[in-house]
């Protein structure tokens, strides 16, 4: 929108402002109008270099913000940008973030230096003195709304402008693509032979390519082949359904696109299915040790993930501002609490229900409440804010088609990471050696030194510590509440009966499959109806073969 | 002692705890105000903030004298985000040793329906503060939230005022959303809009994969035409939703989402940085430019001694309805029901956004509708708002099968489901 046009002058370089009045404004759009104060701010910004003005001037430009009219509004802060006001990027920076108001009973204006509590600190919006401190009682900030802070970010973009700025000409020539017209064509050619940069021309080329290919020039439609823009891609549509001389050729390169497109998808889609499994795998695979290797039913298992979700947020809490740091101190902090409890729960409850699963199941069902109540109680019952680090947000984009959010690979990555230490764990250390020992015979286990009861204690802490680390990687992409355990505890149980209980492979393996599954019947059959799809597929595997995916070996039952 | 009762006793000896007022107030001279908001479970993340709320009102009534010369004694139970529970309580609280004088209560339409049958068996008065779906008006339930002309078709105008063509409607699956999204349909296409340039989409309660799903609207609003997501998603699965849409990149100003559930409580617990610009329908916001909405707040820091306390939409209505039922009962000069019941229409009390807002013969109020923008710091500003009230619509009118019905629970009709074509009452006459 607004940038758009903004930056097409970057790109023409010298082609000048002189153009300007010639560029299309299309009045179809219902953003021209900010697109024309940036025109005319492009035009001021030709005048010399900024002055003070007057008080009584400052105090106009700031008066004509004051106006419940988002039109008036735009209007007042293309004013402002094209004025000689020294204090105008400031202005307009305030202007944007809703820190700029003015005094409810009198006629000064005031710029909010920190609006995070109820008591704001605020400054003379004209002389940037001190002004004491104000609230929403006394200063009424200007609002904006969505239309207005897209021309603002703009105005600020153009009053800062910064040539030669790689990234910024890439995102202005990928915002080229669909906007060239007659009157830019030229400039924009010759912008594309001012250009070095191979991925910039790359764009530039499909910008005019489209725009030849909408004039109907057949020949540049070899150029836009393959090319996964969305714009590219409906362009081509409008033209392969017309009748014009190229749509049968517009129509094969349509079909490629859209060929290729269709193979990305599945590659996201198998992408969205990966990481929900892996968050199905992390939450299971505690379970997995716990249910499958102890043969404890532990219902608690979901609170001891919410405890380690709680953990990452005190460890966020206690670490303001330093998010990443937090989340990986909280990869031991939240096993080592998680685990914590969960041996007290082992020591205090479950040792003396050895061998009675209904009362083991009743009981654990009992702590899960209790947890939950606990957390409420002490936490209170709203959610709490985990935050993420720079690192974990947004996404990765490989190509227009395919991006792969941070977040999500970041937890599919801890998965695969917590899988292999807990088999290697299993496979390599003593304690695992004896784990196993106790687990497939215990009297045998115990007559040849293995002190059981300790090895059970460890066993059910290793597994609820694990269910910790889960937690701190649930709360980078879910709520962290008192009922987040509550929505995993039954999926779990499904991923380690349906992997094989007692079977770490068969863990990931169920637990990936499943969430493949899930997440290649959501677009058919929408959220709901996938989930018992899931659940009834399960149902009937289990029927077919009890033993799961990949059946314990030797004389276990 | 009845698991019940050990409840209310749990709850009274905390409120006891919470105002020494309250243990002054004796059996006989107080009126009985009865509070029935989930504490526990799924649901005591909204509700037990209008909990503390009415004891906050409670408590400043009583300090200004009560109400005709009688204390006002708050009784609290905890459904525990249990529907049934919800109305095995209010039938205790209506016919057990309390015997409240009026309820405020509930969250879910699926409480509601449940205490429903037992307000009108009884003959009792419920407040219900929360937005919902409509189609539905009883002699007993005052519905001081929003109906959905209240709420989803303003904010649909003005999406539309904005050019946005194409809808892709987003909610969790149960009868709120489902209604609301019907109506909407059915609106939508009565302006114009074709079948292709609506996708409907029912996710569960809680629900937090949503990376197939909004790459889907993404895909969806990448066709050429400006979109806009409706979302009546519920609740918890709000974050996830709206993590996913900032990392997957699609921002206010490419498809704005405006949400009908998502208010200043639910943002809590959201880093709103990348959600600027998206936007919310409520009657009321937090930012909402009044005295009497400063006062307000002021008083909510206050009496929960929480600096950065939240106020939200059924905040508002409860301290609407709250103060509608004291007007109407110093009118009757009796906190008898049925006098209560014929007093309360036509009450005009302030509201918080610095009009008033009456109530209406079919059980609904007048409210301004305000569409808000997120903010950074947690907050909405509102750009746009109804130059006026708007009465709330018990039966919507978009819908083929309540278009001809009204509600009345004045004196002589007594109806509350009155098909205008034929003036029968579909539901049997009134009680008198």
């Amino acid at each position: 929108m607004t940038p758009t046009h903004t930056t097409i002058f970057r790109l023409r370089g010298e082609a000048g402002s002189r153009r300007v009045t010639g560029l299309k404004i299309a009045p179809r759009h219902w953003y021209c109008l900010p697109v024309m104060a940036v025109l005319l701010v492009w035009f001021a910004l030709a005048s010399p270099a900024q002055a003070d003005v007057s008080p009584q001037r400052a105090q106009a430009l700031l008066q004509a913000l004051d106006t419940d009219d988002f039109d008036a509004k735009a209007e007042a802060a293309q004013a402002i940008a094209a004025s000689d006001a020294a204090q105008k990027t400031r202005w307009l920076e305030a202007f944007l973030d809703g820190r700029l108001g003015r005094e409810r009973d009198g006629e000064r204006f005031y710029i909010i230096t920190d609006d995070s509590g109820r008591e704001w600190p605020i400054i003379d919006a004209i002389t940037f003195e001190d002004a004491g401190t104000g609230s929403r009682r006394s200063v009424d900030a200007f609002r904006i709304n969505n239309t207005l802070r897209t021309q603002l970010q703009g105005l600020i973009a153009s009053l800062s402008l910064d040539e030669g700025d790689e990234a910024t000409r890439l995102d202005a020539a990928k915002r080229l693509i669909g906007e060239v017209d007659a009157q830019s064509v030229d400039a924009v050619a010759t912008q594309l032979d001012n250009e070095d940069s191979p991925a910039i021309r790359a764009e530039i080329e499909t910008a005019l390519a489209l725009y030849r290919v909408e004039q109907g020039e057949g020949e540049a439609l070899a150029t836009l082949e393959g090319n996964l823009d969305t714009r590219v891609r409906n362009s081509l549509t409008t033209i392969a359904n017309s009748d014009a001389p190229i749509a049968a050729d517009a129509e094969k390169v349509l079909a490629g696109i859209e060929n290729k497109r269709a193979w990305y998808e599945r590659g996201q889609t198998l992408f969205f299915g990966l990481s929900a499994g892996s968050v199905l795998v992390l939450a299971a695979i505690g379970l997995a040790i716990t249910f499958g290797v102890m043969g404890v039913i532990n219902m608690a298992h979901g609170e001891l993930i919410m405890l380690g979700a709680y953990t990452t947020w005190m460890i966020q809490q206690l670490l303001p501002g330093q998010p990443g740091l937090a989340l990986l101190l909280a990869i031991p902090g939240g096993f080592l609490v998680a685990g914590a409890f969960g041996i007290l729960i082992e020591r205090s409850v479950i040792r003396f229900l050895k061998g009675r699963p209904l009362e083991t199941l009743l009981a654990t069902f009992g702590i899960s409440l209790i947890l939950q109540q606990l957390v409420r109680t002490v936490f209170s019952p709203l959610n709490r804010r985990v935050n993420s680090p720079d690192w974990l947000q947004g996404a990765w984009h490989l190509n227009e088609a395919l991006s792969l959010t941070l977040n999500r690979l970041g937890v599919l990555i801890f998965c695969l990471v917590v899988f292999a230490a807990l088999w290697a764990l299993m496979r390599y250390t003593r304690l695992g050696l004896e784990v196993r020992a106790v687990t497939q015979n215990r009297a045998m286990a115990r007559s040849m030194g293995v002190r059981a009861a300790r090895v059970d204690m460890l066993t059910f802490g290793l597994g609820a510590g694990v269910a910790g680390l889960a937690g701190v990687a649930l709360s980078q992409i879910t709520n962290v509440g008192p009922n987040l355990g509550q929505s995993y505890i039954v999926d779990s149980f499904l991923v380690v009966v349906f992997g094989g209980v007692g079977n770490l492979w068969g863990t990931l393996v169920a637990g990936m499959s499943l969430g493949v599954i899930n997440q290649v019947l959501q677009p058919w059959v929408g959220a709901v109806l996938a989930k018992v799809i899931v659940l009834i597929g399960v149902i009937l595997f289990i029927q077919k073969r009890p033993q799961g995916l990949f059946a314990p070996k030797g004389r276990t039952s | 002692m009845k698991p019940n009762k050990l409840i209310k006793w749990l709850a009274m000896s905390g409120v006891a705890i919470g105002s020494v007022n309250m243990a002054v107030a004796q059996e006989d001279d107080t009126i009985k105000v009865g509070i029935l908001h989930s504490l526990s479970g799924t649901m005591a993340i909204s509700e037990s903030t209008l909990k503390d709320e009415m004891l906050m009102l409670i408590e400043e009534q009583n300090e200004k004298g009560g109400l005709l010369g009688k204390k006002l004694e708050p009784v609290v139970m905890d459904p525990a985000s249990d529907w049934s529970l919800y109305a095995e309580q209010a039938r205790d609280m209506l016919t057990g040793d309390d015997k409240v004088d009026v309820i405020f209560g509930n969250w879910t339409s699926a409480s509601r329906k449940a205490v429903l049958p037992v307000v009108e068996e009884e003959n009792g008065l419920l407040f219900y503060p929360v937005q919902y779906e409509g189609e539905e008006s009883s002699e007993n339930i005052f519905y001081t939230g929003a109906a959905p002309n209240q709420q989803a078709i303003p904010a649909v105008d003005y999406l539309r005022s904005q050019g946005v063509e194409r809808w892709a409607l987003l909610g969790t699956d149960y009868v709120y959303p489902r209604t609301t999204n019907k109506i909407l349909e059915a609106y939508l296409k009565e302006h114009g809009v074709a079948d292709e340039d609506i996708m409907v989409n029912y996710t569960p309660f809680g629900f937090s994969n949503w990376q197939s799903i909004v790459s889907d609207v993404a895909d969806f609003g990448s066709q050429g035409k400006k979109t806009a997501v409706v979302s009546t998603i519920n609740g918890d699965a709000n974050v996830p939703f709206y993590t996913e849409l900032s990392n997957q990149g699609i921002s206010a100003s490419d498809i704005p989402v405006v949400a009908f559930s998502v208010g200043e409580q639910e943002l809590s617990g959201i880093d709103t940085g990348p959600l600027v610009g998206h936007m919310a329908a409520w009657n009321y916001f937090m930012s909402v430019d009044s005295d009497a909405n400063y006062d307000f707040i002021d008083n909510w820091v206050e009496f929960t001694d929480d600096e950065t306390a939240v106020t939200n939409d059924p905040m508002e209505a409860h301290y609407i309805g709250f103060n509608m039922w004291l007007e109407a009962v110093r009118e009757a000069g009796t906190a008898d029901v049925d006098a209560v019941k014929d007093s309360i229409i036509g009450v005009t009390v302030p509201n918080l956004s610095g009009g008033s807002s009456a109530m209406m013969p079919n059980h609904h109020i007048t409210k301004p509708v305000m569409i808000g923008e997120i903010q950074d710091d947690g907050q909405f500003s509102v750009v746009w708002e109804t130059s006026g009230n708007v009465a709330g619509d018990a039966w919507s009118d978009y819908l083929p099968e309540s278009q001809n019905l009204i509600s009345d629970w004045r004196a002589p009709l007594r109806c509350g489901k009155l098909n205008v074509e034929s003036m029968t009452c579909e539901d049997g006459a009134g009680d008198e």
